[in-house]
């Protein structure tokens, strides 16, 4: 059944009349045309889809529209501040932190996630926390990298 | 070289003569440079073959635009899927044309602007498609100096170039830009002879490091991948699927799923599809099929019978090799050896699975594809459709990510078949089961090796079967005076054999071939008291190999000793895409659970003239990373033509805490430029194995090492 689901998305309050057991990863990439946020895997494994409610990085694959009514959903085209990209997007620019791209603005919004949650946190927390995000090329170590360096420049307040 | 191999088959069937097509009608002025294919393929001609050169003089491999704005555009066929060919290719026409490498722009891989292309594989991007890249580049320098010697009314021998502005050697203040030559000009050039490419001390943008170009991009969500493209009034197309590839369609029931508000139900043969604005919703439809299928025979082939189900049915051998005579070899023998190596089915399984979005444009049919293959798919397309190839576009945008899987393109056809039944926008995106299910794996694969070792520890026969994975990577590399090479089944694949699709996985065969040798030689090694480094200096005389041992061995600082040590450290050497690649590996086994732990790795690699060290360290890494699933984890589960991996739950693909210390080193050399995308993946297997004997005594024989097989080989000993 069809209801008004209303929620804020990238700082803009939004709403969709939709069937609350829709998938917001389907949402945000058909009705909103976000497509940014990926398919990868559909069951919640791979992290292609990561996106932030209420700053927590979540699996928008593994989400119903009824948890998000009422909630802030930030995607990976709401993170830069204009021209200004997020510390995290930076540090993936300047580690070459990629190949394909196709897992990085998961891993971008799962980092950010993170950094909420531990503003400071060692190489083995960013390996914990970024264990159930996959990616094939194998960029994983210059990840590690950008999160840390993304970390201090967050702390750091540059 | 079995691409090489298809090429030449391929350009029998289809001269690539897509004819003259009308560029100028609506690209604009400008000049433009013409290099034709043949002019690559004799730098192909190793082995003295014409690879049909006949078929292609016509045509063109690459050309160059200089744009009335003074923009440098390069049209070639080949494709980005995050091996970095977006950002090496500007390196070598910035260099050539003495342009600011920031100027050039790509076009890559369109069928309706881009020249003919076989597709991109086998690290062939900067390998074989350089040269031509940098010879069109040249050629346009070559254009612009004559029409600024005009201008200027100075002879040619008297100009200099920098950064897109021609000047007098000894006034620079005399000067005319290329923009200003290409003004107002419609210029055509076709290549006739090879000119004359720079020579390596003058190269200023190539071999210097260039980050990739589309990370602004990629980072901030703007890329477009084929799933992202947007059309009015675009479906998604949910296709039923068998259970089995060895099933076939009896019936189907659609009327459940025509109850769904705004689903479009579309059945041609054995295609049945449900389309819908919304993709779950067509999810949904799809779910309410109700199909019969009928598996006539399903192969008698499973994950506990398969190495014996593809010895039993294995075709003919072909010696490509015999040197010397294996009797008189194993007669010179102090100790033989002879052992069997299994590798088995393994998984493309890119992040994104395979997507096309079809629409028709006019009578035009444009498909947006994640593909390796656009000008094949193209053909395909056509060919499926009974369209004339002149009215079929594939436009490739980013792939997220290939390896080799994406040169298969059947999502492509599936969405320009639904596209023309229903005149609509549709986008066919597989779900994770389905890229499983279609997925044509890495095949499984036996190598059998006879060789044996004198009292001096030199090698003295080497007799060499494998099965199903083809010799890419299978040559001996050392200097051994006896061997014979036998391959059975040609390639990566065995038609009738594997009970589902199987093709060309990153190093298609030499990943398998590497684990073969490399483990044999160990073997030797070990049983020769010598240490597994010096004991490979010893047998080897090429001197690539040679240095990328020695190079190695000096990163790891390499302490010799006779294995076992109790260490955990290993080596293996390896070729590839005519790069040498050695590897050193630390790795901690845990005894009570099998589990291996790879703590360290240092690679050196050799390649010729690396174009772009940063791309070619990071395809390093990415290779070393993506090794280690294959080698320790990968496990395609089947029985017959029922695939039963379907997502990442079961099918472990490396994860962060896999990830090793990872020490990289090109070795520079003023070469011919090599491949750089899947050398540094090939020796993944042998590495660890040779390491977790040197932890534990334990061979390994088997690919993937998971931790119950390394359980089994640590009770034997």
């Amino acid at each position: 059944m069809k209801e008004k689901i209303e929620f804020e998305l990238n700082g803009k309050k939004v709403n969709v009349e939709l069937d609350k057991s829709q998938t917001l990863l389907w949402v945000l990439r058909t009705y909103f045309n976000l497509t940014g946020t990926k398919y990868g895997c559909g069951e919640g494994y791979c992290g292609a889809c990561t996106v932030l409610i209420n700053n927590e990085a979540v699996r928008s694959c593994a989400t119903k529209m009824g948890e998000v009514a009422g909630k802030s959903v930030v995607t990976i085209e709401g993170l830069a501040k204009g021209d200004v990209l997020h510390p995290v997007q930076k540090a993936f620019v300047e580690h070459d932190a990629l190949q394909c791209g196709y897992c990085t603005p998961g891993m971008i919004m799962n980092a950010v996630g993170l950094l909420n949650q531990n503003p400071n946190p060692s190489r083995e927390d960013i390996i914990w926390g970024m264990e159930d995000n996959l990616c094939r090329c194998g960029a994983h170590n210059r990840i590690i990298d950008a999160i840390q360096t993304a970390a201090g420049e967050i702390n750091g307040g540059k | 070289m079995d691409e090489l191999k298809d090429y030449k088959e391929y350009l029998k069937t289809h001269v690539p003569g897509v004819k003259r097509r009308d560029f100028f009608k609506w690209m604009g002025g400008g000049i433009y440079v013409f290099f034709s294919v043949g002019k690559a393929l004799d730098l192909l001609a190793a082995d003295g073959d014409q690879y049909g050169r006949g078929g292609v003089s016509d045509d063109f491999n690459a050309f160059v635009r200089i744009k009335e704005d003074g923009k440098i555009t390069c049209f070639v066929g080949k494709i980005d899927m995050g091996q970095g060919a977006i950002t090496s290719f500007p390196q070598m026409v910035a260099d050539e044309l003495d342009v600011a490498y920031e100027k050039v722009e790509m076009v890559l891989g369109d069928t309706d602007l881009c020249p003919w292309d076989m597709g991109t594989f086998g690290s062939m991007s900067v390998r074989i498609l350089g040269p031509t890249l940098r010879a069109a580049a040249a050629e346009a320098r070559a254009v612009l100096l004559e029409l600024g010697s005009e201008k200027l009314g100075i002879p040619v021998d008297q100009l200099s170039v920098k950064d897109g502005v021609i000047f007098i050697k000894n006034n620079s203040k005399k000067k005319v830009t290329y923009q200003e030559l290409a003004k107002g000009k419609k210029i055509e050039r076709h290549m006739e002879q090879k000119p004359a490419l720079k020579d390596y001390s003058e190269l200023k943008v190539m071999g210097t490091p260039k980050f990739h170009q589309d990370a602004l991009d990629k980072v901030t969500g703007k890329a477009l991948y084929s799933g992202d493209i947007r059309m009015p009034g675009m479906v998604y197309a949910r296709i039923l699927r068998p259970p089995s590839h060895a099933a076939s369609l009896v019936s189907v029931d659609t009327s459940e799923a025509e109850k769904v508000e705004g689903v479009q139900v579309v059945r041609d043969g054995d295609l049945v599809a449900a389309l819908h604005e919304d993709s779950e919703m067509a999810g949904k439809a799809r779910s309410l099929f109700k199909a019969k299928f009928s598996i006539e025979e399903e192969k008698d082939i499973r994950n506990d019978n398969m190495f014996n189900y593809l010895l039993k049915n294995a075709p003919d051998g072909n010696s490509n090799i015999n040197e010397g005579d294996l009797s008189t070899g194993k007669g010179q023998s102090f100790v033989v050896f002879e052992n069997e190596y299994h590798d088995g089915y393994v998984a493309h399984s890119p992040m994104e699975p395979h997507t096309a979005l079809a629409y028709m444009e006019g009578d035009k049919m444009i498909v947006r594809a994640g593909t390796q293959t656009p000008f094949p798919a193209k053909s395909n397309i056509a060919r499926a459709l009974g369209m004339e190839e002149e009215k079929v576009r594939v436009q490739p945008p980013f792939l997220g990510g290939g390896f080799g899987g994406k040169s298969a393109h059947q999502q492509a056809i599936e969405a320009a078949l639904l596209a023309k039944l229903t005149k609509k926008p549709v986008m066919v995106d597989w779900n994770r089961k389905e890229e499983f299910f279609f997925d044509e794996f890495r095949p499984a694969a036996i190598v059998k090796v006879n060789s044996g070792i004198d009292s001096n520890g030199k090698i003295t026969f080497w007799d060499y079967h494998v099965y199903y994975a083809g010799d890419r990577g299978a040559e001996t590399m050392y200097d051994v005076p006896h061997q014979k090479r036998t391959v059975y089944g040609r390639g990566w694949t065995a038609p009738g054999i594997h009970p589902f699709g199987t093709g060309a996985w990153r190093a298609p065969g030499n990943s398998t071939n590497v684990f073969a040798r490399e483990v044999q030689v160990d073997i030797m090694a070990a049983k020769a008291g010598i240490d597994p480094v010096e004991f490979r200096l010893k047998n080897l005389t090429d001197k690539r190999a040679i240095d990328v041992l020695e190079a190695v061995a000096e990163m790891a600082d390499w302490k010799p000793a006779k294995s076992p040590r109790g260490r955990g450290f290993g080596v293996a050497i390896g070729s590839d895409a005519g790069t040498y690649v050695a590897h050193i590996i630390q790795v901690e086994v845990n005894k009570q659970t099998g589990e291996v732990k790879v703590l360290k790795i240092w690679c050196a690699q050799e390649m010729g003239f690396c174009v772009n060290p940063q791309g070619s360290t990071i395809q390093m890494e990415g290779c070393i990373n993506m090794g280690l699933g294959y080698a320790l984890k990968e496990i395609v589960e089947f029985d017959g033509g029922k695939v039963k991996t379907s997502n990442f739950d079961t099918y472990e693909i490396p994860r962060f805490s896999w990830i090793p210390e990872i020490h990289t080193k090109i070795l520079q050399r003023n070469e011919p430029p090599q491949g750089g995308g899947e050398p540094a993946i090939i020796c993944m297997g042998a590495v660890i194995s040779n390491a977790i004997y040197d932890a534990t005594k334990a061979r390994l024989f088997e690919m993937a090492m998971t931790p119950e097989r390394v359980l089994k080989a640590l009770k034997k000993d």
